[in-house]
């Protein structure tokens, strides 16, 4: 099974419903009724899938898996995906605004296999077409891909490895995809400028930048984590800026090589503000968890500052996994982060404390936190509300496109889950309900346990939500 | 008195034609809401408009006047018609059948309007709608002044010529700008997805038509 019998996707008559102008509007549009959540074998003995969650609320399932597709193929390790378009259509630039918000883009970080996932039914979501992982190979020259962002050109697809057996072969970068027919066109970059490793990327499209990040190099993180590596700042600690459709690193800035592993890029949703926000998992002389705040200026540079450090907790070595003794503490480990639509809370995975944080940063120099939930953590392991356990500690957050709901979920990677938590196993997702004027707490009825063998992964929300959809147009 | 019925239709043809562009977000007008708000400045909508404008017009020149040359040689005339109307059938029905959007588009910089107003209106075709109707309104004209020298005819053409890219821009400026301006004070952005309805089938066979009305008449 290669290809499925390829069928071209229909076009609409109006734009998609849950294509909006601002980011505003989306906020404004009816609540999520369903999130896709991503089920991962961590030994690859069962193949992986993707689960399809009920969460609204009114629903006689509500809080339980609905549908679960099981992909053909063992060994992928699903981590990110995305859709195939979003509200980014609705610019007359790109000529895509009847594309349809149909089909999940899911790849394999350990296979380098892509799956198109056809979700227009949700309750029977079923594979629209498998991309082999010898054709990412053979038409970009690079492998394990990771995020997945809908664009000008069609669908962006970053990778953390180059070419070759570990992937060390050239650096990796972005590719593009048709974003009608899923073919992979070829690489993104025309200059990559000091770029040579990859993670997260995003963008403002009016300004016409991107912002990228780097984790690190495939045999640095395929089998664990590398602690000399680490300890000696071999992990990334750059991000780096691109003219969007040049296709042209413009600027890199260095974050300090202490700053080992910037994540997740989250810029402004409001395309009118030219800021943005990265994590940093931790600092290698202090084992702070940080974020940066960067912003272009006047005369179209950029900067970045750290406006906020997590602490580590100290800890007992006999507590801590063999890993973590010599340093008797638990680091914040910040792995995910993702803002609200309206731009003003920040929710920060703290993986090893076992906390998730939202501070608000509707001042992005001086973000101040706002609320916290504890659960799950290294030599903590706090329990949820109902009683029950949550394995490892909070990590990929999806924020409801409204604000008032955060999902998350417990795994960071198969290889990495068993290092810092060892023996600890279990999938889990939660949701926590924000308050008024910030705040945030579990909610005791929303508790998924996912099947045996599984853990979980990244959630996507139907319609959706605040880590896909990029806006072309301001709020005001 | 029918020469002059026939000319009235044509121009209101090109007008009618310049709105349809106008109205049609995909012809730019949300660009021009865009950047007021990207810059919170009213003045910056009108530049953005006149900018898609500039691109626009220049197109319709780009396309018009080559038919302006070839009408030098006016025995061809009605085989010029005949010509120009297949070639916009022909592109007609290649938009039916291929129904992509061309990806170099997606290329240009957004702060470069008047480049990609140009781009997409000769990717769609836009300035060879004109050109059945241009060459109709030069026939009118020949008509009434029967035989003209061959320098004041071509001087003649290239002032229509002229006459129908200024103008089918104008009628588009106008309708797109007072839509762009009513989304951007009034409307909101709403209207964007509401008010965006997929044309390309549409567009598709007003080449069509418009090619095979000129063929009849050219008979």
């Amino acid at each position: 099974m290669k290809t499925l019998a390829w069928e071209e996707p229909t076009m609409n008559l109006r734009p998609d419903p849950t294509f909006h102008a601002t980011p505003k509007l989306a906020m404004e549009a009816p609540a999520e009724t369903l999130a896709f959540t991503l089920m991962l074998s961590p030994d690859g003995s069962q193949p992986d899938g993707l689960a399809v969650v009920d969460v609204d609320p009114s629903s006689k399932t509500y809080g339980q898996i609905v549908h679960q597709l099981i992909m053909p193929n063992k060994g992928d390790e699903f981590h990110h995906f995305g859709w195939n378009a979003c509200s980014s259509a609705l610019s007359p630039l790109t000529g895509h605004a009847f594309l349809e918000r149909r089909y999940l883009i899911i790849p394999g970080i350990r296979s380098s296999r892509i799956y198109v996932i056809d979700v227009r039914e949700p309750r029977e979501a079923k594979i629209h077409k498998i991309i082999e992982p010898e054709e990412v190979f053979a038409r970009t020259g690079y492998s394990r891909p990771h995020t997945i962002h809908c664009g000008p050109e069609g669908i962006y697809v970053s990778t953390l490895g180059g070419g070759g057996a570990d992937g060390t072969d050239g650096p990796p970068g972005i590719f593009i995809m048709d974003c009608e027919t899923f073919e992979i066109l070829g690489r993104y970059e025309m200059d990559r400028g000091e770029q040579d490793k990859h993670y997260d990327f995003w963008w403002n499209l009016p300004r016409d930048y991107m912002v990228s990040s780097e984790w690190g190099l495939p045999p640095q993180f395929e089998n664990g984590i590398v602690a000399e590596d680490l300890l000696s700042n071999k992990y990334g600690h750059k991000i780096h800026f691109w003219n969007l459709r040049e296709r042209r690193n413009v600027q890199t800035i260095d974050l300090g090589a202490n700053h080992q592993m910037a994540l997740e890029i989250r810029p402004a949703h409001d395309p009118a503000k030219d800021y943005g926000f990265c994590g940093v998992v931790v600092d290698a002389t202090n084992l702070q968890g940080a974020i940066f705040t960067w912003w272009q200026k006047d005369d179209g540079s950029f900067e970045a500052k750290k406006t906020i450090t997590i602490d580590p907790r100290p800890e007992k070595a006999e507590n801590l996994p063999p890993l973590l003794q010599g340093f008797e503490a638990v680091p914040p480990l910040v792995t995910d982060i993702d803002l609200s639509l309206d731009d003003k809370y920040l929710y920060v995975a703290c993986w090893g404390l076992g906390e998730m944080h939202q501070y608000d940063v509707s001042d992005p120099m001086n973000p101040k936190l706002a609320g916290k939930v504890e659960i799950g953590g290294i030599a903590r392991g706090t329990k949820h509300p109902n009683g029950k356990d949550f394995a490892y500690g909070p990590q990929m957050v999806e924020i409801s496109r409204d604000g008032k709901r955060v999902y998350w979920t417990n795994s960071l990677y198969s290889t990495w889950d068993d290092q810092f938590y060892p023996g600890d196993e279990g999938g889990q997702m939660v949701m926590a309900n924000v308050g008024e004027g910030g705040g945030l707490e579990l909610d005791t009825d929303f508790y998924i346990e996912f099947p045996k063998g599984y853990r979980s992964h990244q959630i996507r929300l139907e319609g959706g939500d605040c880590s896909t959809d990029s806006f072309c147009y301001p709020s005001v | 008195m029918e020469g002059v019925d026939t000319a009235t239709a044509l121009w209101w043809a090109v007008v009618a034609s310049g709105i349809y562009h106008g109205v049609n977000p995909g012809m730019g007008w949300p660009l021009a809401v865009s950047a007021a708000l990207m810059d919170r400045n009213e003045g910056s909508l009108f530049k953005a408009l006149l900018a898609l404008a500039g691109g626009h017009l220049l197109a319709m020149a780009a396309i018009l006047f080559p038919f302006t040359a070839l009408l030098f040689l006016a025995e061809w005339q009605r085989e010029i018609q005949i010509g120009a109307a297949c070639l916009v059938i022909a592109l007609g029905l290649y938009l039916l059948v291929n129904r992509r959007h061309p990806r170099f588009l997606a290329r240009v910089p957004p702060s470069r309007l008047a480049l990609w107003s140009f781009l997409a209106a000769m990717a769609h075709g836009a300035g060879l709608m004109l050109v059945p109707i241009y060459l109709g309104i030069c026939r009118t004209i020949e008509t009434d002044a029967g035989h003209a020298a061959a320098s004041e005819l071509m001087t003649g053409n290239a002032s229509v010529a002229v006459a129908v890219a200024v103008s089918h821009t104008l009628a588009m400026t106008v309708s797109g700008g007072a839509i762009a301006y009513g989304v951007y004070r009034w409307l909101g952005l709403r209207f964007l997805s509401k008010g965006w309805f997929n044309l390309d089938i549409v567009w598709a066979l007003s080449l069509v038509l418009v090619g095979t009305i000129s063929l009849v008449f050219a008979h």
